[in-house]
């Protein structure tokens, strides 16, 4: 069991992971680190995130699985972004766990920089957790996000995609999909939304470094991400990990269809779901029910111009991504 | 022990001998070759329970410098010109969370156009970072400083840059008394953090700080700047102690009794000046130099005191307020506010542009007749300027300044040697 300090807050309800019965049927030590007694709880309750926010729900999973796995000794680097934002408000802090935000772009040095004063210090039982959100991780911060790569710096890094600026009010960024709708890529003209044939799939990027461990998660399958963070945990030097994770207000979607749209993604093949160790692929998360992608946009008003007629170009183009990533990872 | 060495390799040794546990170090002309010593001293054994980290960028430099500061580590590294621009946020960002990092700035100018020579346009672009400025003017110095910045750095819980010219003083041979480890050691303790990201004792590091209390975190900040003025100097004393000689400060006066005139300047400058101003004063002008060691915090009460009895200042510093003229001249008027001294800037060595003693001389020979403008270039080649202004006026597609100025100093030259 780990050891749990006195400081931290006990758990204050029973909390399962997406897969609720099944969690239950589980052997005690396979089930969610949120289901146990010994859950971290380092974001703890009384945050400013909206309802229905994937991002918090995501990092306060990551978290505690990275908390228990490094037995509550671990030191978090926060980029500028939501999560920064709602978990900080003055003078209040969410944090308890040891965190220190810098810069929207530095994330990944600053928690380098962590790593070689602990490294320094000789203190091996203290682990670096690092996260932020898809603009602080894949654009302004990528640089620094390489560097941590590829000097194989002991990290584990976990970047919040919900595919725009969310903080600064839905702007597009390199996550941004085709045809999306954000406050710089406005649904008007002959090709409304985001502009197809751009942005970056991080992950392939991350595994082209030869890091130890890259893997992608998505909040709907809360115990697949518990296991991805602990595994990468097993790794020393730098790992990746993308959560999916689903915002609400930036989509335009339901608070309560947070979960439901995460398992669209996955479900319709627009987000492919997998790790990789040293740069090859070692294990992918087959569809298990597939949807056609209409069930995934019909839920965001942000691609509310997709499914209107005159634009079914739009459509057919995200419905032949989504069939290229199942192909390309073997999805089902 | 005495020893001939150039400043880049004294300035490394002496910041060994300050133990640091965590270097990043990022390549820019003139300062390279300070992190690239103490990353050889890391992998041959010397520098041990230290971190040398080779960054993708000044930005993730400085970053870095950031993270292990927070997690308790005495953290150094060095930068010039573009690569301190690069890392501006960071820097900013280092001094707004009070983590005393010590990072030496090899000064250079700043482009475009591109100029990897020395002047002191880097310092100024981050004279209000909210990092302690101090600046050298020799390699002793250098080395006596740096070691005194760790502790005051630490002491106050803010970073310290260490200003020393580029080339000039990076680059030169010269005779350097090195203090001994053990020297170091009684002067400098280790490191204990204010603040550390410890599992033991959680907390948050570099939260949002709303109206409510921003002021407040701002003025914090100035009033530790201001506790530097008065920890500066005991620093300073505590260390020339240790090493017998005169080694730091806030400000230094290169002269005896009373000037008329005097020259305030800041670095290694000081050294050719000195050998114009010691033949003046020999023949009787009363003209004597005072150098601005510490640059922020600002001393200026301490400059008032210098400078009460001159008749005439003359500031002579190697950047430019373009639109504004001098910046330590604007400072030193600000110390002498409610007097009516005259205070002249004098504009010079930019870009690396020699400073030579025939031109210093004519300049302080006007300077005590008060015969300067209020904002002079030291050796600006009008011919070069007035060509450029009048092309310009004359044609919309003039292109590129530098380059007409290049190829016009070209065709000056040449006609000059037909
Ligand atoms: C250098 C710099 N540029 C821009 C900003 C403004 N900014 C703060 S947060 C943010 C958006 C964050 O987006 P993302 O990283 O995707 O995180 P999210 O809020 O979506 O979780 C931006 C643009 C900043 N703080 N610093
Ligand atoms: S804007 Fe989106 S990411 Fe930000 S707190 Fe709200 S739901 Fe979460
Ligand atoms: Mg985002």
């Amino acid at each position: 069991m780990p050891e749990i300090r006195e400081s931290l807050q006990r758990v204050k309800f029973y909390q399962t992971g997406t897969f609720t019965v099944g969690n239950r049927l589980l052997d005690q030590s396979l089930r969610t680190v949120q289901a146990t007694g010994e859950r971290a709880n380092a974001i703890t309750s009384g945050h400013r995130a909206c309802q229905g926010c994937g991002e918090a729900l995501g990092a306060r999973y990551a978290v505690d699985a990275a908390m228990r796995a490094a037995n509550n000794k671990l030191i978090a680097a926060n980029a500028t972004g939501c999560l920064e934002v709602f978990t900080t408000p003055y003078p209040e802090t969410a944090w308890q766990l040891p965190w220190v935000h810098s810069l929207f772009g530095n994330a990944p040095a600053v928690a380098s920089g962590v790593a070689a004063a602990l490294r320094a210090k000789g203190r091996t039982d203290v682990r670096v957790l690092a996260q932020g959100g898809d603009g602080g991780t894949t654009d302004i911060g990528f640089g620094c996000l390489s560097g941590m790569f590829e000097r194989n710096d002991d990290v584990l890094y976990v970047c919040y995609n919900n595919q725009a600026y969310m903080n600064t009010g839905v702007q597009r960024s390199s996550q941004t999909p085709g045809a999306a709708r954000t406050a710089t890529t406005m649904p008007v003209g002959k090709e409304p939304g985001n502009p197809f044939g751009t942005g970056k799939f991080v992950p392939a990027i991350a595994m082209a470094h030869n890091i130890p461990y890259v893997a992608t998660a998505s909040i709907h399958d809360l115990h697949d991400l518990e296991y991805k963070v602990t595994r990468a945990m097993e790794f020393h030097g730098a790992r990746y990990i993308e959560v999916f994770v689903t915002c609400p207000l930036g989509w335009g979607s339901r608070p309560g269809d947070t979960l439901k749209i995460a398992r669209m993604a996955v479900e319709t093949g627009i987000y492919p779901l997998f790790e990789a160790e040293y740069g090859e692929v070692t294990g992918v998360t087959k569809i298990r029910n597939r949807r056609p992608v209409e069930d995934y946009l019909k839920l965001q008003r942000r691609f509310a111009h997709v499914l209107k007629p005159g634009n079914e170009w739009q459509l057919e183009q995200i419905q032949a991504a989504a069939e290229k990533n199942i192909r390309k990872y073997g999805l089902i | 022990m005495l020893r001939q060495i150039d400043g880049s390799f004294a300035v490394a040794e002496a910041v060994a001998l300050c133990r640091p546990e965590v270097v990043s170090c990022y390549p820019i002309t003139p300062q390279t070759h300070i992190v690239e010593h103490l990353g050889e001293l890391v992998k041959d054994g010397h520098l041990k329970g230290c971190e040398f980290i080779n960054t993708e960028s000044e930005f993730g430099a400085m970053s870095l410098c950031i993270g292990s500061s927070s997690a308790g580590a005495r953290t150094y590294t060095a930068t010039a010109s573009q690569g301190l621009l690069f890392m501006m946020e960071a820097v900013y960002n280092a001094s707004g969370m009070g983590l005393p990092i010590v990072m030496t700035l090899g000064n250079r100018a700043i482009g475009a156009p591109i100029n990897i020579w020395n002047d002191q346009t880097d310092a100024m672009s981050a004279r209000d970072a909210g990092w302690i400025q101090l600046f050298v003017e020799s390699n002793q110095e250098a080395v006596d400083v740096h070691i005194q910045a760790f502790k005051l750095a630490e002491a106050l819980s803010l970073p310290v840059m260490v200003c020393m010219d580029g080339f000039i003083l990076t680059h030169s041979y010269t005779r350097i008394d090195m203090p001994t480890q053990e020297q170091v050691d009684s002067f400098l303790p280790p490191f204990v953090a204010r603040q550390k990201l410890d599992p033991a004792d959680p907390v948050s590091m570099g939260a949002m700080v709303g109206p409510e209390a921003f002021t407040e975190v701002r003025y914090l900040a100035h009033y530790k700047q201001l506790e530097a003025l008065e920890l500066i100097p005991k620093l300073a004393a505590e260390y020339d102690a240790i090493v017998g000689r005169d080694s730091g400060g806030l400000l230094k006066s290169h002269y005896e009794g009373d000037a008329e005139t005097v020259v305030v300047t800041m670095g290694s400058v000081i050294g050719t000046m000195k050998e114009v101003l010691t033949p003046m004063r020999a023949e009787g002008t009363s003209i004597g130099a005072i150098t601005v060691r510490s640059f922020r915090p600002f001393p200026k009460d301490e400059v008032y005191e210098a400078l009460k009895n001159a008749k005439r200042v003359i500031v002579f510093e190697k950047a430019l307020a373009v639109g504004l003229g001098g910046i330590l001249s604007s400072n030193i008027r600000w110390a002498l506010r409610g007097t009516a001294t005259p205070v002249y800037s004098v504009i010079g060595g930019l870009g690396g542009r020699p400073i030579t003693r025939p031109s210093l001389r004519t300049l302080f020979e006007k300077g005590v007749k008060d015969q300067l403008e209020e904002t002079h270039f030291l050796d600006l080649n009008l011919d070069v300027v007035k060509r450029q202004i009048d092309r310009e006026r004359e044609q919309t597609g003039s292109g590129p300044a530098a380059e007409n100025i290049l190829r016009d100093i070209g065709a000056l030259r040449a006609a000059k040697t037909a």
